[in-house]
């Protein structure tokens, strides 16, 4: 094989010395501001034989170069399953800092593999992690303010609609105004999803950081769901300057309504011709043995140390993106 | 034509957008973390020049336009119609009047222009960035005003107005800048 002379592989790597310093600092931060709470760091494997099911998430799976391959391994989506079986074990409040794999992401905001900063803290609900998410952008950005913002509020103030209660074809109207051509029909949580990311986050978290909490039920991921008139989800994000920093739940507990909605996800992933994954029978054993109420967050810490260093590209603050 | 998914998306591809050909300007994948993925694109209609904004659901494809650049040489007017020529396959085209608008005043005959062919038909027709015409009009320079710079209008064969220098007369060529409509400078016949 002939190589390539040496000065045209390009090895560099894409940051400067003043973001692997920034990089570095505030990964000191975080770890400074957990251990002075008592939350502890923990680390989970990055393989998985039950990846995450949610149907906008593609799971890397893995080929063996083996003879006699083990069976089906995956890269986690994030490390949400392993600490969830860590706290129904009694381990306290932990955080992670886990790189992380998502195929078919790519772009300004997105590479296939990035790093998570999750974290749950038991005997919190969403809003008092809220809370904690502030103090850690208090410590990270310097963002001594934030706003507090609900769904409802936020689509009454930028879309005149409510989110909540909108018909399918009054959100496919608003949808269609602001530029979403569709070839298939889809459901409300589609439109939900392009009204949010269009019209309302790109406006979210300037000057000050926004926290925007309890999610329409048809966006409650693994959230837990608080009766009322209308129902929410217990769910929250994070933005800053618009860019959605991580999202967070009031914990769903109950096993058997995690159970219906990995069915769920799967019927979805059905749908809409993906493979369904196996479901994660141990998360569950874990959940039917009683995990403790508690509220969790995945906050993406490329973003986080690109919104400090002012970057516009999440490749910026990366040493070797992809 | 083949149909390109918005992971193909990209500057510069030619698609068809509700039965029009357009040029993909820029494309961006916005998806929330949890959510579904988007791809929301800004696009030029290459019939109308506007630009648009639309956003698809990730793995959605659009239609590709069959649209190429390509050098034709220019022949001559009918009045209606602008004729060009392919020098190597000596096929010709006809340009409608929508499409040579701001072009036929720079054009005498034999120049060579990048035609935009969508469907092997000219959609946009861009003339030599430098074109060489004979002035047919322009009034005396007064003379003693040069140095202050001033200009004066005058036409040239085809039509077209431009703004010359006071000293430059009537039946001299010159060259002008097709991109700014502007004098360059006088050409030694």
């Amino acid at each position: 094989m002939i190589k390539p002379p040496a000065s045209v592989v390009d090895w560099r790597p894409c940051w400067t010395p003043r973001i692997l310093r920034l990089r570095a600092d505030l990964l000191a931060r975080v770890r400074c501001f957990f251990s002075q709470r008592g939350v502890l760091e923990v680390d989970t494997p990055l393989l998985t034989a039950t990846p995450s099911a949610d149907p906008n998430l593609m799971p890397m799976r893995l080929r063996s170069v083996s003879a006699d391959p083990n069976p089906e391994y995956y890269l986690h989506t994030s490390p949400e399953f392993p600490m969830k079986r860590l706290l129904a074990a009694g381990s306290g409040p932990i955080y992670q800092i886990a790189h992380s794999f998502r195929d078919d992401e790519r772009g300004r905001l997105h590479q296939p593999e990035f790093s998570l900063l999750e974290w749950y803290r038991p005997g919190f609900d969403h809003h008092a992690l809220m809370d904690e998410v502030a103090d850690l952008l208090e410590v990270t950005l310097g963002a001594d303010r934030h706003e507090r913002l609900s769904v409802a509020q936020a689509f009454a103030r930028f879309l005149d609609l409510d989110p909540h209660q909108a018909s399918l074809s009054e959100l496919q109207t608003v949808a269609r105004k602001n530029g979403l051509r569709l070839a298939q029909s889809a459901d409300e949580a589609v439109y939900l999803d392009f009204l949010m990311s269009h019209c309302v986050a790109p406006d979210l978290g300037t000057p000050h950081p926004t926290l925007l909490y309890d999610y329409p039920i048809s966006q409650c991921a693994y959230a837990q769901i608080r009766e009322g008139d209308p129902p929410v989800a217990e769910r929250f994000e994070v933005f800053v300057a618009g860019i959605e920093l991580g999202n967070g739940y009031h914990e769903l507990i109950d096993p058997v309504e995690q159970r219906m909605r990995f069915v769920a996800e799967n019927a979805k992933r059905r749908h809409v011709g993906l493979p369904e994954m196996p479901l994660d029978e141990r998360l569950l054993a874990a959940l039917a043995c009683g995990m403790p109420e508690c509220a969790g967050i995945a906050l993406g810490f490329d973003r986080l140390v690109m919104v400090a260093a002012g970057a516009k590209r999440l490749e910026e603050v990366m040493a070797f993106p992809f | 034509m083949a149909s390109y998914s918005t992971n193909q998306f990209k500057a510069g591809l030619k698609v068809l957008l509700d039965g029009d050909p357009c040029s993909i300007l820029e494309n961006e994948f916005v998806k929330p973390g949890k959510g579904q993925a988007f791809n929301r694109v800004k696009l030029r209609n290459l019939k109308t020049g506007r630009v648009i904004e639309r956003t698809y659901k990730s793995g959605e494809s659009l239609e590709g336009a069959d649209v190429v650049d390509k050098e034709f040489q220019y022949l001559y007017s009918d009045g209606e119609l602008w004729h060009f020529m392919d020098p190597e396959t000596y096929e010709q085209v006809a340009a409608g009047k929508t499409a040579m608008e701001d072009v036929a005043p720079w054009l005498k005959g034999q120049e060579t222009c990048l035609l935009t062919l969508w469907n092997g038909q000219p959609l946009a027709v861009a003339p030599p960035n430098f074109v060489i015409l004979t002035i047919t009009r322009t009034d005396p320079g007064v003379r003693g005003d040069t140095a202050a710079g001033g200009a004066k209008p005058a036409t040239l064969e085809t039509g077209a107005v431009v703004k010359v220098p006071l000293f430059v007369e009537n039946g001299e060529v010159i060259k002008i800048d097709t991109r700014t409509g502007e004098y360059v400078s006088r050409v030694k016949e």
